[in-house]
């Protein structure tokens, strides 16, 4: 292999079809790549990329293929509450109107709950905003807002299971519904299968805020011990990323179970 | 031509074959026997599929065979480079595809035929259960673990299971269907040689799965008359479900407050489903739900008085009121239902569709 | 673990295996090659155990009577064999030891996107095959790995949550896995490796990459609704309380359905790299080999009603899931045609890795087109869950992925630990395996066209001389099995040491020495020509 090419770094084609076939078969590995010598490494790279661009793009890529495998773990779960919305409609019916029932200040708390997490995803955007233009107090800031809204739809969450609990609404705790709450026509099997989809959904969802809350302490750590910097503002992003998943899946589950009728 | 060509597959089993004592032959074999009408067509079909499969292997074998041996590695032997040829390509992806299309219309059409039972069935009961299979001909006598017909009969299998899923499978038949709890499923075919058949469970069902197993007889319709006599029936299915409508009260309110079960069966009716007006046919499917939720949707016109018999009825006495429900004709031609209890059999029970 | 000694003689000093010889490094590495190395040791674990809850069943079936083991033994036996083989062994058997190993080396990258990802993908595998061989020795579970339910949600009383918990841990490392291959494929190649210039290898661990991300979570949170019935006692899919068993089914084959082509599109990959070396050709039709792996990954989603034709589903579904099926069979026919195409006018060597994979290209033939007789909706009706199915799966699954894992496994191993495997020994046990292979799985075409069911641990007498011969079949496979594993780890201490390059091969991965350095390169490489560049290259004598 010429040493000059190797040293440029950058091999054409034509470079390589010039050896005659002799000196080919001369070199005892195939002809099909040269060496170049590695890039030096910068701060933030970790060892297995060659720039901080490239560790940008993978680490983003890689929070959309995660977000793609949990697109498709709700996706299961609403495609059968789906199923049994359709095959038990007067249940689904009952159970989506107990929810949408209960109420703060005459809003329902699922309508709270939306208003508080479409808030935190502002928040976000701008301590993303923020994070690009190194702005390290008003990072802090708007991240703790965003836990502080992340607490906030937990804990209304809390008070709603609270709720169902006292009205005996959760499946097999023995699952005994205050009989005012039902419709004519509602049958105990199927009712309580509603309430099992909407605590699995809605715990599922809790879990992922929980994580996300998590991560958001990791993020504020990073930060005030100043390793979050304009260049290395990627984390941010890629959290971020993961929150606005989280409510999205929220802006789905709302209608589906409060709403819907 | 497929009865020939299994038969000389199977003349090999047969030097080996021992005594065929009662119950299904044992005799071994490469080919199963050939026992209803599907069988014949179904070898067809796979005698079809069998040529194409073999050829392909056969090519492919004997491909990388002469390949490998024509162009081994040895001194003075140099590759020569080939370049794709897109020709070939397409031709190799054109004609298997054209090969595998002939398969899927040849297997579907089959298919088709193999669900849709003809109307002329003579209908029987199977209710599948851990580790049982229990059967009523529409005369009322019961078996388990058997299941005994008339030759060149056209029979219809109306089944349902009291657990979990099983399935009813006759090989000699070529038919296999899941029994489904809570759901009806059915399975027709024409025995067409006297004889004994295996009869497995095909659905993995739990630890006795493999003892979930039993025999269909098929006899001459004579033969098979002297049996349905031999020993003393129960009650035929919709005599029984006609006691059942009787002790549980059904004519307070049927023909009044209720709709009218004469010629209800395969009648399209308006109902009323979560709020909205729909045509349905009253078919088992939907007769079964109209015992069990009666609220799932109300006649048109009718108030939702209907109390649910959900844990009340057993799978059998479900079916049986379905059974009498036939038994009282389909919308072409009623019967008046019954108002006081009765013995007399009535006529046709289950012989419609 | 440490216990892989060795010594550096003519290989550069420092290599991924001699940089450090304690547990904690081993433990504790982010090095994907080292990953690859503690996959390959515990698959190697588990592969023996559902084997050796195979051999019981064979022994178990050489007499029509249950005698030598009860009837929920044999239950648990078989469910013990489905969830080892499918979830603990072929599952990640390629492309979490090879693919882990080869697909940052062959497109040039110094490791996987996240390394420490990677690691954790091994500890949640290991997490959940001991949870999954603890439901085994807590007393195991019957309901076979289909899990169909109501059947394993309300009416077996045997470890189904536990297993369900080792599934669910399980899926997680198939999904981390998945993730860091598709990141490290669209963003670490080296100058130069286009992605017309990927190898295939590359291109069916993308095509796998892209199922496991977006199937297993389906299967996930099915069985999730599973252990949710089980342990609630709501409705979700028992009908007895309100639930709907074929949504299970619907939603249990949307991952497993996919779940085969996450199997053997992988082997597909090796055998796409070892069938041009051995043959020392440029692979005939790399476009439509590649074109064909994500073919498959996408038709692959969309045909898993094919399990379901006597479930009671709808006719029309069954005739769209029959057509769709037929349709995923002819990029797998393609394949097939172009691999054999690649050896005319070659230079065919015949060593244990080509064996393997000519092998894998012959059972795979077999047992595609059984896959076509399962996808004709009439004899499917005839067919399903008999042995005519099992046959055919064992010939695609076993036939076809564990034969090309043993391939790459021989054709990598000198790559790997930098020793040669004893070619005589190699030879000989591919020899076994496909004989013992053929013996065990062929008779069982004809059993299922008779009609024996699966899952039966007592048969009808007329069965009996076929089981014996598939029985005697498991014997000789059995042992060909057990011999690579004595002569490779004999040639770990006694083989010769491996050059760099000892197939004159083409491919990134034999540039680098042998084993790799920890970065896999000295210096980042820079492609200049396609993967298969074999007339470039002489040809080794025989």
């Amino acid at each position: 292999m010429p040493d000059d090419a190797a040293v440029a770094g950058e091999v054409a084609r034509g470079d390589d079809s010039a050896l005659t076939p002799q000196q080919r078969r001369a070199q005892s590995r195939p002809a099909s790549a040269h060496l170049v010598a590695p890039r030096h490494h910068r701060p933030h790279v970790k060892h297995q990329f060659d720039t901080l661009a490239q560790q940008h793009e993978a680490d983003t890529l890689g929070m959309w293929a995660f977000l793609a495998t949990e697109v498709l773990f709700f996706g299961g779960m609403i495609l059968c509450y789906t199923v049994y919305r359709g095959v038990y409609f007067k249940e689904w019916h009952n159970g989506s109107r107990i929810l949408d029932e209960f109420e703060f200040l005459g809003i329902s708390a699922g309508a709270w709950n939306t208003a508080v997490l479409l808030t935190s995803s502002l928040t976000v955007a701008l301590a993303v905003r923020a994070a690009q233009l190194g702005r390290r107090e008003q990072l802090i800031g708007l991240l703790l807002a965003t836990m502080a809204l992340g607490a906030a739809f937990l804990l209304i969450k809390a008070m709603e299971y609270r709720n169902d609990y006292h009205e005996g609404l959760v499946p097999g705790w023995p699952f005994h519904p205050d009989p005012r709450l039902l419709e004519p026509g509602v049958r105990m099997r199927p009712f309580e299968l509603f309430w099992s989809f909407y605590f699995v959904m809605t715990a599922v969802h809790a879990l992922h805020m929980l994580i996300g809350l998590g991560l958001f302490t990791y993020l504020i750590v990073q930060a005030w011990r100043g390793k979050l910097t304009r260049e290395h503002h990627m984390p941010v992003e890629i959290i971020g990323l993961y929150w606005h998943f989280v409510d999205l899946v929220w802006i789905f589950l709302f209608p589906l179970l409060y709403l819907v009728r | 031509m497929n009865v020939s060509f299994t038969q000389s597959i199977n003349l090999a089993g047969a030097m080996l074959a021992q005594s065929d004592g009662p119950g299904p032959s044992t005799q071994f074999r490469l080919w199963p026997q050939q026992a209803s009408h599907f069988a014949v067509q179904v070898d067809t079909l796979m005698a079809y599929l069998l040529a194409v499969s073999v050829f392909f292997t056969l090519l492919i074998f004997l491909l990388i065979l002469y390949f490998g041996l024509k162009y081994r590695r040895r001194p003075g032997h140099l590759p020569q480079m080939v370049p794709t040829n897109y020709a070939l390509e397409v031709i190799w992806t054109a004609i298997p595809l054209a090969l595998v299309m002939v398969m899927f219309v040849w297997g579907a059409a089959l298919y088709v035929h193999e669900v849709e039972a003809p109307r002329d069935a003579m209908e029987i009961q199977v209710i599948g259960k851990q580790w049982m299979w229990k059967v009523q001909h529409p005369q009322g006598r019961r078996e388990i673990d058997q299941l005994t017909i008339p030759v060149n009969q056209t029979v219809k299998l109306h089944m349902t299971s009291q657990d979990v899923i099983h399935s009813f499978y006759i090989p000699a038949f070529r038919v296999k269907q899941d029994v489904l709890p809570g759901q009806y499923t059915t399975e027709w075919f024409r025995p067409t040689k006297v004889g004994e058949y295996h009869l497995f469970c095909a659905e993995y069902c739990g630890a006795e799965h493999s003892g979930m197993i039993g025999k269909v007889v098929v006899m001459e319709p004579g033969k098979y008359q002297q049996w349905l006599a031999g020993s003393p029936a129960d009650l035929p299915p919709a005599v029984a479900g006609e006691k059942l409508y009787v002790q549980y009260s059904c004519q307070t309110c049927h023909g009044e407050r209720a709709p009218t079960l004469a010629g209800l069966y395969l009648r399209t009716s308006r109902v009323l489903e979560n709020g909205q007006l729909k045509s349905v046919v009253a078919d088992d499917a939907y007769l079964r739900e109209s015992i069990l939720n009666p609220s799932a949707k109300i006649v048109e016109g009718y108030p939702p008085l209907m109390p649910t018999y959900q844990g009340q009825l057993t799978e059998e006495q479900i079916m049986e009121l379905i059974a009498y429900i036939k038994s009282l004709g389909s919308a072409a031609n009623p019967r008046e239902p019954s108002t006081a209890p009765q013995t007399n059999a009535p006529s046709g029970g289950g012989q419609r569709r | 673990m440490t216990s892989i000694p060795y010594t550096p003689a003519l290989a550069p000093p420092e290599t991924y295996l001699n940089v450090s010889y304690r547990v904690r490094s081993w433990l504790l590495t982010a090095d994907h090659k080292r990953i690859a190395i503690l996959y390959m040791i515990s698959i190697t674990l588990f592969f023996f155990v559902g084997g050796a809850a195979a051999v019981l069943m064979r022994l178990e079936l050489m007499t029509p009577q249950g005698d030598l083991v009860r009837a929920e033994t044999y239950n648990k036996l078989f469910t013990i064999h489905g969830v080892m083989m499918v979830f603990f062994f072929l599952i990640p058997s390629i492309p979490a030891v090879l693919g882990n190993f080869l697909v940052p080396i062959m497109i040039g990258a110094r490791d996987l996107a996240f390394p420490r990802l990677n690691l954790l993908s091994w500890y949640l595998y290991m997490i959940g095959g001991c949870f999954a061989l603890g439901a085994m020795i807590l007393g195991g579970v019957d309901t076979g790995w289909t899990f169909y339910t109501p059947y394993s949600s309300s009416f077996s009383n045997t470890n189904v949550a536990l297993t369900i918990v080792a599934i669910f841990i399980n899926g997680f490392s198939s999904i981390l896995t998945g993730l860091n291959f598709i990141v490290t494929i669209h963003k670490m190649r080296a100058p130069g490796m286009y992605w017309s210039r990927l190898p295939l290898f590359i291109w069916s661990h993308y095509a796998t990459s892209l199922i496991f991300v977006l199937a297993t979570p389906v299967l996930a949170i099915t069985l999730v609704l599973v252990a949710v019935e089980r342990l609630l006692r709501v409705g979700i899919f028992d009908p007895a309380l309100g639930g709907d068993p074929i949504l299970f089914q619907h939603l249990f084959w949307f991952y497993s359905h996919p779940a085969v082509y996450i199997m053997i599109l992988p082997a597909m990959g090796v055998v796409s790299e070892i069938v041009p070396c051995f043959a020392h050709k440029r692979i005939f039709g790399y476009g439509m080999i590649a074109f064909a792996s994500l073919a498959i990954a996408v038709l692959g989603f969309l045909v898993w009603g094919h399990h379901m034709f006597v479930s009671g589903q709808s006719i029309y579904g069954g005739m769209i899931f029959s057509i769709l099926s037929f349709l995923v069979s002819i990029p797998s026919a393609i394949k097939v045609f172009n691999w054999t195409a690649t050896l005319y006018k070659g230079s065919v060597d015949l060593r244990t890795p080509m064996l393997y994979a000519l092998g894998f290209i012959g059972l795979f033939t077999l047992g595609g087109l059984t896959g076509l007789i399962v996808a004709t909706l009439a004899i499917d009706v005839h067919v399903h869950d008999t042995y005519f199915v099992v046959a055919h799966f064992h010939y695609i699954m076993v036939g076809g992925a564990v034969m090309a894992y043993l391939g790459g496994i021989h054709f990598w191993w000198p790559k790997i630990t930098g020793r040669m495997y004893p070619e005589w020994w190699g030879r000989f046990s591919a020899f076994l395996i496909f004989v013992g292979f053929n013996l065990t799985f062929f008779p069982q075409f004809i059993l299922g066209y008779l009609g024996m069911p699966r899952r039966y641990y007592a048969y009808a007498a007329e069965f009996q001389v076929l089981n014996v011969m598939s029985t005697a079949g498991a014997s000789i496979l059995g042992l060909g099995y057990l011999l690579p594993l004595c002569y490779l780890i004999w040639s770990l201490f006694y083989g010769k040491i491996a050059p760099i390059n000892p197939w004159g091969a083409a491919g990134l991965e034999w540039q680098t020495s042998s084993p790799p350095p920890t970065d896999n390169f000295d210096q980042t490489p820079v492609v200049v020509d396609e993967a298969y560049a074999y007339d470039k290259i002489e040809v080794p004598s025989a």
